[in-house]
């Protein structure tokens, strides 16, 4: 069924386009004006996004679907915006990500560079259209709109370690975007159509002779999204560009890879779902495999990282391996717990690329991007680690009553635990129910992929764990006479913000479950998107003051 | 016209291709460059080919891809145009804010150590 959101499902688009070209407007200087206009106008959309989530959530019809004709022209040859469960869900995150990383950046880092902002809502304008988009072009042109204002946001505040990693970065995702062009252009020789929904209903009936044109169309496209989502072994950009990149656009850059992801989980069950014809689950062994490769890299990466900065990197590549892997299962119970995964993942990587730079502070003055990891911030083997001097040991104990933890130091220790038990999938935090939504679903599919990603996944949670308690011991429980690190109230609210709402997803599990399965069984069901699309129909033109 | 096209396409695209690999940054920017004329002209070529075949409705004549070619191909490549040389430009800036930095064009920022 349709819901009817009137201009609504436009708004997220216009309203940071609209926000971006009026503080263009107002120069480089009037940095308190632009911080309140962007936050404000960060605030309406993430407003925006949660009522498109609410009205989607409201229906228990199988499916809801809001379709918007930006352009009215009838439905194959115009531009469709369309908002499903998966969209909303995914536009609702971007919102919460933003907002948070915005609030961070108002303490130190909108100060460092003239268009932070303006990039910033650039960033969320492509984020937002990428997700509400049922159109491969305009997909397209989303894409370069996100990749070009985060290629600006990966260079904010310079230096040679972001100016190098950036260079990596856009040649990388200026290479994948050919790639894009070539499969999309592939796929309209093949079908004549740009409309998702349209290429996706004349897919079984392309002829024998066509076919395998139309599948490495779509294997070269699949390459393109891939890269961006961070697979093995498109993945070796990843880990320098977001160690490298500026706290608040790192946490931006948590959700990118999820586009690359949205965009493979949305074309690939649309176009190549089991009653495809010849194409049926076209690719899926890639995917898995793929996906499974991913998680161990990721795994063994964050294990093997002496950095902060790294680590919550290759947790990112950690969290995409398990989400592309799953969708390769093409099982909807599997999804749904995925997509809970989704959004518990994205919000700890937010948090925790946020965490990052709090916790170097103490012990790296100015704002400068991090060193490469040359293994000289190694820890210190076991055996050689002497206590300093002064060092209150177990041996001769002082009484240590009346010395208070410093505040700070309690509040990062305390986030950083919860972000850990998140991000490793630990209980009783929301990492650990979608982990549980998986595996219950993997030991009903009893595959030998499906084990290899029952076992990997408990692994991984092993390893992260492993890993961040190394992390955390290291940046807590150390001797060193530090000054506590000094925090501000704006730096700490989004932090706490993005851990909350990792906390209401585990007390409104049951809700926020029914809500990721009913969007998995819809994206299951593509007939079901497909009717809701073409079935729209453009709203009558009013003539005049006809008599 | 279908050989012409697909040699120029292909000549381009491996050289891209082979520029792309090369240590320093401006062989990259044209490799770049090269491979977005390659990948322009490729979606150009889907959209049919043929001689004086132009996508504007004549009278009389009915409106099908024998009688004229499809224009939307022509509109998307001119889309990719754009924002290809809008990336490009990107890129050239930071090529130069790296080689100021560095103090040479290796894409890694330094020499590779023997």
């Amino acid at each position: 069924m349709t819901v009817d959101f009137n201009h609504l499902l436009v708004a997220p688009i216009l309203l940071p386009l609209a926000t971006a070209a009026l503080m263009l407007l107002l120069g480089e200087g009037r940095r308190g004006l632009k911080a309140v206009v962007n936050v404000l106008s960060t605030t309406l959309g993430l407003a925006i996004a949660v009522s498109l989530l609410l009205g989607l959530a409201r229906h228990d019809a199988p499916a809801a679907f809001g379709v918007y004709l930006p352009g009215n022209w009838s439905v194959p040859f115009g531009i469709v915006l369309v908002a499903d469960r998966l969209s909303a869900l995914m536009v609702v995150l971007t919102g919460c990500v933003g907002l948070a990383s915005l609030l961070y950046a108002l303490a130190r880092w909108q100060h460092a560079g003239a268009y932070f902002h303006v990039l910033f809502q650039l960033q969320l304008m492509g984020l937002y259209g990428a997700f509400l988009t049922a159109d491969l072009f305009n997909l397209f042109v989303f894409f370069e709109v996100l990749l070009a204002a985060s290629y600006g946001l990966l260079l904010h505040g310079g230096g040679g370690e972001r100016v190098r990693a950036g260079l990596h970065y856009i040649t990388i995702n200026l290479v994948a975007s050919l790639l894009f062009l070539i499969g999309v252009a592939v796929l309209y020789g093949v079908t004549g159509t740009l409309n998702m929904a349209d290429i996706a209903q004349k897919l079984p009936a392309v002829p024998a002779s066509d076919r395998g044109l139309l599948h490495a169309g779509a294997a070269i496209l699949a390459i393109a999204f891939l890269a961006k989502a961070g697979l093995w072994p498109l993945n070796f950009w990843l880990p320098p560009a977001y160690a490298a990149a500026s706290a608040p656009a790192a946490a931006v850059f948590a959700i990118l890879t999820k586009v690359g992801v949205y965009a493979v989980l949305r074309l690939w069950t649309l176009c190549f779902p089991a009653g495809a014809g010849a194409s049926a689950g076209f690719g899926g062994d890639v995917l898995v495999w793929g996906g499974l490769v991913t998680l161990a890299y990721g795994a063994v990466g964050m294990l093997a990282s002496q950095q902060l900065a790294r680590l919550a990197a290759y947790s990112v590549i950690a969290s995409s391996g398990t989400l592309v892997a799953t969708i390769g299962f093409d099982a909807p119970m599997l999804s749904g717990g995925a997509l809970f995964y989704l959004a518990s993942s994205t919000l700890a990587g937010c948090a925790m690329f946020l965490l990052v730079e709090l916790l170097e502070r103490s012990r790296q003055v100015e704002v400068g991007p991090q060193q490469v990891d040359d293994g000289n911030y190694a820890l210190p083997a076991f055996f050689d680690a002497e206590p300093p001097p002064g060092t209150n040991l177990d041996d001769d104990e002082e009484a240590l009553i009346g010395r208070a933890i410093p505040a700070a130091l309690a509040f990062l220790g305390l986030t950083f635990t919860v972000c850990a038990l998140v991000t490793a999938g630990l209980p009783p935090l929301s990492g650990f129910v979608a982990k549980l939504a998986m595996l219950t679903a993997l030991l009903g599919l009893q595959t030998p992929a499906a084990w290899t990603l029952f076992v990997l996944l408990i692994l991984s949670g092993l390893f992260g764990a492993m890993s961040l308690m190394r992390v955390g011991m290291r940046h807590f429980w150390t001797t060193q006479d530090r000054p506590p690190p000094r925090l501000r109230v704006i730096e700490t609210l989004p932090i706490a913000g993005l851990l909350a709402a990792s906390l209401a997803m585990v007390l409104q599990a049951e809700a926020g479950l029914a809500y990721t399965r009913a969007a998995a069984e819809a994206l299951h069901a593509p007939a079901l998107y497909i009717d809701a699309v073409m079935g729209a129909q453009p709203v009558p033109r009013v003539t005049g003051d006809a008599p | 016209m279908e050989a012409v096209i697909s040699i120029a396409i292909g000549v381009m695209a491996s050289a891209g291709v082979w520029l792309i690999l090369r240590p320093r940054t401006f062989q990259v920017l044209i490799g770049l460059t090269l491979l977005s004329y390659a990948v322009n002209l490729f979606i150009f070529s889907v959209g049919s080919l043929a001689v004086d075949r132009e996508p504007i409705v004549r009278p009389g004549v009915v409106a099908d891809l024998v009688n004229y070619s499809d224009p939307l191909p022509q509109s998307l490549v001119l889309t990719a145009i754009v924002i290809g040389f809008a990336t490009t430009a990107l890129f050239l800036v930071v090529l130069l804010a790296l080689r100021g930095l560095s103090g040479g064009d290796h894409v890694d920022g330094q020499e590779e150590r023997l």
